[in-house]
């Protein structure tokens, strides 16, 4: 698959050269301001655009997702950080779909 | 002085167990989306980048254009160079020209928020002691995920496939709970990207040309409409 060699070769030398230029060439920082405040925005505006909707289908159908998304929403609402919001994530999607598979039906 | 290689280590470990749920979540996408075991792994150890990753994966399983890989990943991951621009005034002279090329290969969000959250400029010994386990755990977790993908039941890989995406969630709600011009960009970025997804004429425009256009456009608007003060911090504060 030499098609898969060539994309890993430009998604990852893209993303080397955008971390090691700056580390390694930039001495002075940058003062212009739209730059700045652009910079600041991005990568909240780019998580966003990947979650929404994105998220609401990353499990098999749509309400586990959405217990889990809000499940990650509260924890990450107080600040608990990576580990305990990602878990409350699986964790609220998984049960959710035990129940949609196994307690549901016997309804 | 200076920060010791065993207090990188420490600092490093949270970081590390994040990537090892998350990248778990990525292996298992990988290996859905129709890559190999070894294929999933090399992403990762080659890239080192949750939402890149995530964002390339259906762009290369469709076939896409390496100028729509390219230019996604210049986006997604246009807040690194800001984050190694700060990280370069935070460093001390025991950081050699060498040392910058690796510790920038791992210069992720988490790794960054933390060495510049120290007190003191970090030396080159703390910074090979922070990166070790988060890229040993984001390479580690993308294996298993990789391979229990094929082993777990979809029940359970259903719902561990939105670990990564809690991952974007706990960084960006304490951000925009705390400031207001930041919820605007979430709420704008969200809109656009719904647009996108149910509008038919736009459900049409390949996933990585969206993140662009959507990003570009809420950060560009908040850019004019809400400027950050030059004074303060140049990064945002936890990313």
């Amino acid at each position: 698959m030499p098609d898969f060699f060539l994309y890993l070769a430009v998604m990852a030398g893209v993303t080397y050269l955008i971390r090691m230029l700056p580390l390694v060439l930039i001495k002075k920082k940058i003062t212009n301001r739209f730059v700045l405040s652009f910079l600041h925005y991005i990568p909240y505006a780019v998580l966003t655009v990947m979650t929404v909707p994105a998220c609401f289908y990353a499990t098999g159908r749509i309400e586990p997702a959405v217990v889990g998304f809000i499940a990650a929403l509260i924890p990450a609402w107080f600040n608990k950080g990576l580990p305990i919001v990602a878990a409350c994530a699986c964790g609220g999607a998984l049960l959710t779909e035990l129940f949609f598979v196994y307690v549901l039906p016997t309804i | 002085m200076g920060y010791t290689f065993r207090k990188g280590l420490i600092d490093g470990l949270p970081v590390c167990i994040g990537y090892l749920s998350v990248s778990f979540a990525f292996g298992i996408f990988a290996v859905g989306s129709g890559f190999g075991i070894a294929e999933a792994l090399m992403i990762s150890m080659f890239n080192v980048t949750s939402a890149g990753q995530l964002a390339a994966v259906p762009i290369i399983a469709s076939g896409g254009m390496m100028a729509e890989l390219a230019m996604s990943q210049l986006v997604i991951n246009l807040r690194y160079a800001l984050m190694s621009v700060s990280l370069s005034q935070r460093l001390d002279r025991t950081v050699r020209l060498r040392d910058r090329f690796l510790i920038a290969f791992v210069n992720t969000d988490e790794v960054f928020a933390i060495a510049s959250s120290q007190r003191e400029l970090v030396g080159r010994r703390y910074l090979y002691g922070l990166i070790l386990t988060p890229y040993l755990g984001w390479s580690l977790g993308t294996l298993l995920g990789a391979i229990a993908g094929d082993i777990l039941p979809t029940i359970v890989t259903a719902a561990l496939g939105i670990a990564i995406y809690g991952m974007f969630i706990a960084i960006v709600t304490p951000v925009a709970r705390a400031d207001r011009a930041t919820a605007a960009c979430v709420l704008i970025a969200a809109v656009l990207s719904c647009l996108f997804r149910y509008v038919p004429a736009l459900s049409a425009v390949p996933s990585g040309f969206v993140i662009i256009i959507c990003a570009v456009i809420a950060a560009g608007v908040m850019a004019v409409v809400a400027p950050v003060k030059i004074s303060s911090e140049e990064v945002p504060a936890d990313a």
